[in-house]
């Protein structure tokens, strides 16, 4: 186990490193002067040159990729060319908040993927299970700002029962879990756990089927199980599975997202993203990306530690 | 169990008819005896149904898909009755069953110990310290070796024969009167397949419960079984001691199986001693099924139900050919003079 651990602990460093590289190579890759936005517009080339080396864009790519990453591992991810202010403050205000819709819409998505799955899975083929996979699957293809528009318009604009946009009273960005807030976490993480509701309902029903038709299911009813024992068997044999796509799931969620965030105004990294995206904010984009893209490489990190602790068909070195 | 000339089993005129995107005509009008203490082996063709009539007895069948008839009774026990509560303390208690392929009929993740333990939880009022102990002793009666490290074993982590000394330690443990027992020894080594059939047969006289035993290996049959049930499209074409079978076999397909199999050894492969193949079963048969394949087949053969005939007790043969030889019959219709 510890042997485990320890190289899929490892197996991390290249990783990142790689996810590192394509994070700075993408946004370089992208055309475009990345200080257009912020240089005055007559500046003669002598001052174009100067802030270039300012910034330190006037050295090679990879020179500028050791200075950037160099400083990364040290938690310095540079200034936001567009307010000046530091990239990592920036980033890690936003992940926190990204942290908490997340969180929010893990609480819903999630319960209600695995049950629906469950029930769909148990009555596979039946009315009941077409209702549900009908709900999933809408759930799925329905494009999320839009269904976030939707339920804007009617639970705040026709029913004035919720705020539309913002993270707390009076655009208040500090978080706290109370009610005043809450009311402005339920419409966004509600629209953001639709699609991880939507693909655990399918991952479960299509599981749960799968075990049930299984020789072995047969076998525990000959041995005098009843339905609950039965299904305690294939809720063992189907968590295994089902974490990796929660924890896939997981990474989606805390990836923020852009159009989620953007349609109401959560300030939260998909946000801050689609900032640095309309203002060509460099540093504070390369941060954001690699942040971003580091939490999928923990969240399969943490999937794959936790599988051989419930599933025993996965060797533990 | 009380009284040894009382039959432990008793199956009468049994249907299983499946529908879904096709109708099968599984089990038709099957009778079948079997005191306590007897094996009796049900010996057939794939898809013959010999496995559907062993799940018709735990009723295991799909309830959605499938209509059932007749009546079946295990010590007295009104199977097509039992439902809820009452059929899962009857499965596993009063019949269980060894599968067919062992590594596909227990939970990979379980282990062994507790897969055992969890029948006896289910079936008795003990501890589950109590029951893991019993499941230690079963484990030892089945002679697995180093048995308390067995027991922490995952089946992933055994060998085809020792999960299938496993299984049959799963299905003997609440001390079952009747064992179903389909085809365990099919997936097995040839060797190990020796072990494990006189393991059942000497655990069968330890317990002394009746055996419905199921096979397509003559070989076998005669290895395990006191008496064998000839089984053809759903029905029981002949009936008799295990001698009687081998050494009289009197309807035209026990014949036939008996000379494949002294042929290839494979068995499961095509009869070569038996031209054409099973009936398809999408419709109730009006007429002898194997009538088509049989080289005596007669007119009448194919225009009603060959009768039963009962030459002996506890020895039936359902042909025409009987006609001549033995005067008792029970027949549904009565042979006309030619
Ligand atoms: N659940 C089911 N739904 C529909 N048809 C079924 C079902 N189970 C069995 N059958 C059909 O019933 C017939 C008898 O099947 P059965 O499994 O009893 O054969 P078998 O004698 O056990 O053969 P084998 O030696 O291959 O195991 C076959 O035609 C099979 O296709
Ligand atoms: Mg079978």
């Amino acid at each position: 186990m510890l042997a485990y651990t320890l190289q899929r602990l490892l197996y991390v460093i290249p990783v990142a490193f790689g996810v590192s590289v394509i994070c700075f190579m993408l946004v370089h890759i992208a055309p475009g002067d990345p200080l257009t936005a912020v240089m005055p517009i007559d500046a003669t080339a002598e001052q174009q040159a100067a802030m270039r080396a300012e910034y330190g864009f006037d050295k090679p790519l990879p020179v500028q990729f050791a200075i950037w990453f160099g400083n990364a591992l040290q938690g310095d991810l540079g200034a936001s060319i567009a307010t000046g202010r530091s990239v990592s403050s920036e980033v890690s205000r936003a992940v926190g908040n990204t942290l908490i819709l997340a969180f929010a819409a893990s609480l819903i998505g999630f319960p209600l993927g695995i049950f629906f799955g469950f029930v769909a899975g148990i009555f596979k083929d039946t009315l009941i299970d077409r209702a549900v996979t009908a709900f999933a699957i809408t759930g799925v293809s329905v494009p999320n700002y839009w269904l976030g528009i939707v339920l804007v318009v009617i639970f705040s604009v026709t029913l004035g029962w919720l705020p539309s946009t913002g993270a707390g009273p009076g655009g208040s960005t500090n978080w706290a879990w109370d009610f005043e807030h809450l009311r402005f976490i339920i419409l966004p993480a509600v629209t953001l756990a639709v699609v991880p509701m939507g693909i655990v309902t399918r991952t479960v029903r299509a599981l749960v089927g799968d075990i049930l038709s299984q020789d072995f299911v047969g076998a525990l009813r000959a041995k005098g199980l009843s339905q609950v024992g039965v299904l305690r068997h294939v809720v063992r044999n189907v968590t295994p599975t089902a974490l990796s796509v929660v924890g896939l799931q997981l990474g989606y969620l805390l990836g923020g997202s852009i159009l989620i965030e953007t349609v109401f105004n959560w300030p939260g990294t998909g946000f801050l993203l689609s900032n640095a995206i309309f203002q060509r904010d460099l540093p504070l984009l390369q941060g954001t990306i690699l942040v971003l893209a580091l939490f999928f490489v923990f969240a399969n990190l943490i999937v794959d530690l936790l599988q051989p602790l419930v599933d025993p068909r996965i060797k533990r070195g | 169990m009380t009284d040894p000339t009382a039959n432990l089993l008793e199956i009468e005129n049994l249907e299983v008819r499946f529908h879904g995107e096709r109708t099968v005509h599984a089990i038709n009008g099957l009778d079948l005896e079997l005191k306590s203490g007897e094996v009796m082996t049900i010996l057939g063709e794939s898809g013959s149904g010999k496995s559907v009539t062993l799940k018709a007895l735990l009723k295991l069948l799909p309830e959605r898909r499938t209509a059932m008839s007749g009546s079946m009774t295990v010590g007295g026990i009104d199977v097509m009755a039992l439902k809820g509560r009452a059929l899962s303390d009857y499965r596993g208690k009063t019949v269980s069953m060894i599968f067919q392929e062992p590594a596909l009929a227990l939970d990979p993740v379980y282990t062994i110990g507790d897969q055992i333990a969890e029948a006896v939880m289910r079936h008795e009022r003990v501890s589950k310290k109590d029951a893991l102990a019993r499941a230690l002793d079963m484990l030892k009666r089945v002679r697995i070796p180093s048995p308390e490290s067995r027991l922490k074993n995952y089946p992933h982590e055994m060998s085809g024969g020792m999960r299938q000394r496993a299984m049959i330690a799963l299905a003997l443990a609440c001390k079952p009167d009747l064992l179903l027992a389909d085809e365990p020894t099919t997936a097995l080594d040839a060797t190990v397949q020796i072990q494990v059939l006189l393991l059942l047969r000497e655990l069968q006289k330890e317990f002394g419960m009746g055996i419905v035993f199921v096979t397509h290996d003559i070989g076998v049959a005669v290895e395990i079984s006191d008496r064998i049930a000839v089984m053809y499209a759903g029905n029981i074409v002949e009936e008799g001691t295990v001698g009687e079978i081998i050494k009289d076999p009197r309807h035209p397909y026990t014949k036939g199986l008996l000379a494949s199999n002294l042929h290839d050894a494979d068995a499961g492969e095509t009869l070569s001693s038996i031209p054409g193949s099973p009936p398809p079963l999408d419709v109730k048969p009006d007429h002898c099924s194997f009538a088509p394949r049989c080289a005596h087949a007669e007119e009448r053969c194919l225009s009603a139900l060959p009768p039963v005939f009962k030459p002996g007790p506890g020895r039936r043969v359902a042909c025409i050919l009987e006609e001549g030889r033995a005067p008792q019959r029970l027949g549904q219709r009565l042979p006309e003079p030619a």
